[in-house]
């Protein structure tokens, strides 16, 4: 059984990794865009941690999804909003969990159809590995590495805490 | 349910209870109404960006099959399925030459030879797309894009989402359809959605000739008299008055119908101050319906055509979607067995 990390303390390993990141950058203006709907409820977090005031961007990439020929659509789908021209912006796009990658490769091309961004920052609360795309995160909370059966899932919006969950497969 | 709506309702949804034709809203229920509504908003969206596509319908071609004209729908279809980034063939086929049943299943089998994914129909005869969804091979979808005096659901379903834009909800509304609902395939669509999704009270207001003789059967109250009929209203849905019903001797005049039915400031003011005023489109201006009113500050015209792209975008999508996920199941039942 693993043990789940506390998510504020990730959170300040997350603040602490994308300031020395957007230094390094020389990234000075920085916009956030969470994906719904774990990374949302993060952006939000870490707008506040880094003082940002500009709002927030929210991904629903079900319009997006690489699965659309096997499933067929997401009847939950919400809007997209990204209320500020993406053209020329710096973009820091934060997710909960990252594993296959798939989701990080449909948030990117639907935030390239709102216009094309100066950079793209990726920073996740948890990795999991299992990668099937060439995609890696800039800012990771924390590495972990789980059984075939066994998923996590961000609870929120406050507080936010991990929940295991386990399939009999 | 009668035996026709239950077969209709086995044909146009999935196992899973996805759409994967769109042809009557009857057996539809509220639930899945609501997810239609809910995704074309997020298509509302996809419509206010630098590139209006979304990658949905890539590579899938649709043909827009009308055998009967109509300018506002098939451009409002190619548009959203251009969005969907499929490709798009236009077809208008002038169904008198031949026998229709004929020309019919000859147009479908050429068209099934070019791998078409999807048909949107708009056919003058009642339930010509059910019967291509019927005959149609498994995997290709079928929309209803109006057929004869029987359904027009991406009409309705636009016409609700429109509703909710401005309302906010369905439940406790009063709305009133006026002019000729005899041979309104919109107005039976309508009523079916407003009913299904909660309004209070479906008005129909029209003359004795422009009713349909089971009218009651609708659920609708009735209303002769427009002066009468305007009271409370919330949502005042004027139809357009076909030039031909005229001479079908249904009608007086058009001055007489005016005077009678047409939407005038003078009526529109007997509803309640905020009732929106719709229209399907093209508007006979002075004859349901007054220029000032048309477009004025209650008018919702406009919103109704820019609705109409998005809902068509969610059922083309949704319906897609729900063909791709049965072909899904059902290779992964073969690799079971």
């Amino acid at each position: 059984m693993i043990q789940l990390p506390d998510v504020e303390q990730l959170l300040q390993q997350m603040e602490a990794d994308l300031r020395q990141t957007l230094a390094r950058r020389g990234v000075t203006d920085p916009v956030m865009v969470g994906i719904r709907t774990g990374g949302v409820w993060l952006a939000e977090q870490l707008n506040q941690r880094l003082g940002l005031s500009g709002p927030l961007g929210e991904l629903d990439i079900s319009f997006y999804r690489d699965d659309f020929s096997r499933l067929g659509l997401n009847p939950r789908v919400k809007p997209s909003s990204l209320p500020f021209d993406t053209e020329g912006r710096d973009i820091v796009l934060i997710d909960d969990v990252l594993m296959s990658g798939r989701t990080i490769r449909a948030a990117m091309n639907e935030i390239f159809d709102y216009g094309r961004p100066a950079s793209i920052i990726l920073a996740v609360l948890m990795d999991l590995g299992k990668r099937e795309l060439p995609i890696q995160p800039d800012v990771t909370g924390q590495v972990v590495s789980m059984a075939p059966n066994q998923r996590v899932k961000l609870r929120g919006p406050a507080p936010l805490r991990l929940e295991l969950r386990e399939t009999s497969e | 349910m009668t035996a026709q709506d239950t077969s209709t309702t086995s044909l146009q949804l999935t196992e899973e209870g996805q759409l994967r034709h769109f042809l009557t809203l009857d057996g539809l229920d509220r639930a899945l109404l609501t997810d239609i509504l809910d995704t074309a908003d997020s298509f509302i969206e996809v419509g206010e960006r630098s590139i209006k596509k979304v990658p949905l319908l890539r590579g899938r071609t649709v043909v827009n099959l009308f055998f009967e004209s109509s300018t506002r729908t098939r451009s409002t279809f190619e548009l959203a399925a251009k969005r969907l980034s499929a490709d798009v063939l236009n077809l208008d086929i002038n169904t008198s030459a031949t026998s229709k049943g004929e020309s019919l299943s000859d147009t479908l089998l050429n068209l099934e030879a070019m791998a078409s994914d999807m048909f949107v129909v708009r056919h003058s005869q009642s339930g010509a797309p059910h019967f291509i969804a019927e005959s149609v091979t498994p995997g290709v979808a079928i929309i209803n894009a109006g057929d004869g005096r029987h359904a027009h659901p991406t009409q309705a379903m636009l016409d609700m989402l429109t509703i909710r834009q401005h309302k906010g909800r369905f439940e406790g509304l009063k709305v009133a359809i006026v002019g000729d609902i005899l041979h309104s395939r919109v107005a039976r669509s309508q009523i079916r959605a407003l009913q299904e999704l909660g309004a209070a009270e479906v008005r129909v207001i029209a003359p004795a000739t422009l009713l349909p003789r089971s009218v009651e059967a609708l659920g609708c109250t009735v209303e002769y008299d427009m002066t009468r009929g305007m009271k409370d209203l919330d949502v005042v849905i004027m139809l357009r008055l076909q030039k031909e019903r005229m001479e079908g001797a249904l009608l007086p005049s058009e001055r007489e119908f005016y005077r009678l039915y047409g939407l005038s400031r003078e009526k529109l003011a007997l509803a309640h101050p905020d009732c929106i005023v719709m229209h399907p489109g093209p508007i006979n201006r002075g004859v349901e319906i007054e220029s000032a009113v048309a477009d004025g500050p209650q008018s919702v015209i406009l919103d109704q055509v820019t609705n109409g792209i998005a809902i068509r975008m969610a059922v083309m999508s949704m319906a897609m979607g729900g063909q791709m996920a049965d072909r899904n199941r059902q290779s992964l039942e073969r690799k079971v067995l």
